[in-house]
């Protein structure tokens, strides 16, 4: 049991009464700031969404509509419950819990403050801090694959199939990337846990590993996250125009309402989550007022999340939707070489400024193969025979459609 | 003297990971429906992952997660699903002769060969991790260090080989499924 301290200095003591009653209390209150901030979210993102487009969006329950999602939940809750004739019954009502669990249990990692002393108990600001840390993270993105994946296949039904589909080989493309990038920051931090990852970065904003490791791994973990959520523009799991409403369509009623809840949960923990890797969580500038001191991080960690869930809107807003095959060639040929390479060279840089720059020139190479890898093979056509049918009965290659719709237009 | 090892909570967590195993597995033989015996199998996988946390190998249980509960399994059901795969194949029908019967001979081979280790060896020796003291090697954040520096000293050879034995496996398998057309139908191009 002495270990435990090593994790949470809660358990110096052993683990107590009043110690299990704090960890209940931070549980019930995580719970709490989560479920609270969704239905934020919720309004947040129509207001936001709204005002972009030029409309006024909700309104009409609480002042300035803020009341609208929990009247959207309340309609849910007393819709008809369908099970579809088809649907693979145990699977189809255990899908929305295996999105739903996995939100919740990743929000428990994310540090919202420092460590505040209330009747000598030192309590860490974030609801448990794993031996395994981040990778927690990916554990949980991982299970949230099944959500997503099951509930279209056990609808019985041609469109969720198809979304299912996408969703398995684009939550599993975009993971790639993004365990890279979080291997370049626990290799810069030495440490997996998350507490440790923010205290690295508390030290100004040249610690942040935002700056720190180059803005790339920033960048690619952003879109990598994106993807990996299913938000626009990388939502071809449930894009509205292809597959109806993609693997949930034939979800009704309150269990609708878990995977929307499910969705708007994991957007604010992947924005807590981008903020506690790259942007030191709640390192920021505190002034010298006793007794408000340990206010200032907790603000400084909601200043900035609020921050990337804006990003979320704004790219729902502003940019389209990728192709399913645009989409893959960005995971595969984009950023999961760019994220290993760049892995590579602060590996090097991390053992001396020598192999840091031998680093960089191998992968300078290695891209410049990979480029002219992809070039030769892009003019290329291949396929086995037996499998797919002739040439002149299936669609067209897009390169082929590409150069015969140019010509028509010139 | 065994008994006597063991805590209450450890043995709680140990029946449970042992139930979760043992459930799973006999459910990916058991059930009928390819896409159920897959969800047997995640439930499994999260059986070992439980007992590797049990041992303090938190790094190990991540990964197992990740790794097979996380892709492997996904890309199995990737493939039943694409495939079509989930209709109720005949099992009374033996696909090889005489499959029954050998496969009957081995599994009383490995559980008889289980038993005689379980009794002759030092397999069963009450504590509850494998370093010597009963205590684990290192805990937490520290497994990823031991398990480092064995992966990239002593067990370096083994390592390597996987990592080409995947790499080959993984070329062969693009080099079977794409095979360059030489040979251009005329109407296309037009």
């Amino acid at each position: 049991m002495n270990w435990l301290a090593s994790v949470d200095p809660l358990y110096a003591h052993g683990v107590t009464g009043v110690v299990l009653l704090i960890v209940l209390i931070k549980v019930l209150v995580g719970f709490g700031v989560l479920m609270g901030s969704v239905i934020l979210m919720i309004w947040f993102e129509r207001k936001a969404i709204s005002d972009m487009q030029s409309r006024i969006g909700p309104q009409r329950w609480g002042p300035f509509g803020l009341l609208q999602t929990l009247a959207d939940g309340m309609k849910l809750m007393f819709k008809e419950d369908l099970v579809p004739a088809e649907a693979d019954r145990f699977v189809f009502k255990l899908a929305p819990y295996l999105v739903l669990v996995p939100a919740l249990i990743t929000f428990a990692i994310v540090p919202l403050g420092g460590t505040i002393h209330v009747a000598g108990h030192p309590i860490m600001l974030q609801v448990a801090n794993p031996p395994m840390g981040i990778l927690l993270m990916l554990v949980m993105s991982g299970i949230s694959v099944y959500g997503v994946m099951l509930a279209g296949w056990s609808s019985g039904s041609k469109y969720p199939l198809l979304s299912s589909v996408r969703a398995s080989a684009q939550m599993i493309s975009y993971e790639a990337a993004l365990g890279m990038t979080i291997v370049t920051i626990v290799l810069a931090t030495g440490s997996l846990s998350t507490h440790d990852i923010v205290a690295a970065q508390g030290h100004g904003i040249w610690h942040w590993n935002l700056i720190r490791l180059g803005v790339v791994p920033f960048v690619v973990f952003l879109i990598a996250i994106t993807a990996e959520l299913n938000r626009p523009p990388f939502d071809v799991v449930e894009a509205e125009s292809e597959l109806v409403g993609g693997f949930h369509t034939e979800y009704s009623s309150i269990r609708f309402a878990i995977f929307f809840l499910a969705e708007y949960m994991n957007t604010i923990t992947m924005s807590a989550i981008i903020v506690t890797l790259f942007l030191g969580g709640p390192a920021g500038w505190v002034p010298n007022i006793s007794h408000l001191r340990w206010v200032f991080p907790i603000l400084w960690f909601l200043a900035k999340t609020v921050g990337f869930a804006f990003c979320y809107i704004w790219f729902r807003a502003s940019l389209p939707r990728l192709r399913y095959d645009q989409l893959m060639d960005l995971g595969w040929k984009r950023l999961i070489p760019l994220s290993l390479g760049w892995m590579l060279i602060v590996a090097g840089f991390l053992v001396a400024r020598g192999w840091g720059f031998l680093m960089a020139a191998l992968v300078l190479i290695a891209w410049t193969v990979l480029t002219r890898a992809f070039e030769i093979g892009q003019g290329r056509e291949s396929g086995v025979e037996s499998v797919l049918p002739m040439v002149g009965e299936r669609p067209l290659p897009e390169r082929k459609l590409r150069d015969a719709s140019e010509g028509e237009e010139s | 003297m065994i008994a006597t090892a063991y805590s209450v909570p450890s043995i709680v967590i140990f029946v449970t990971a042992a139930l979760l195993i043992l459930v799973g597995a006999i459910g990916v033989i058991s059930l009928r429906h390819p896409v159920h015996a897959a969800l047997s199998l995640i439930m499994t996988l999260f059986g070992v992952a439980v007992a590797f946390v049990a041992q303090s190998a938190d790094f190990l249980a991540a990964v197992q997660i990740i790794v097979y509960a996380g892709a492997i399994v996904v890309l199995f059901l990737f493939v039943i699903m694409f495939l079509g795969v989930d209709r109720r194949e005949g099992i009374s029908v033996e696909p090889l002769v005489g499959q029954r019967a050998f496969a009957a001979l081995g599994v009383l081979v490995t559980v008889a060969g289980l038993i005689a280790l379980m009794a002759r060896s030092h397999w069963v020796s009450g504590v509850m991790s494998v370093s010597s003291a009963g205590q684990p090697i290192s805990t937490g954040q520290g497994n990823v260090k031991e398990l480092g520096t064995a992966v990239f000293t002593t067990y370096l050879f083994a390592f390597e080989a996987t990592a080409a034995l995947l790499i080959i496996a993984v070329v062969g398998a693009v080099l079977l499924a794409r095979r360059e057309r030489t040979t251009q139908p005329e109407e296309v191009s037009s």
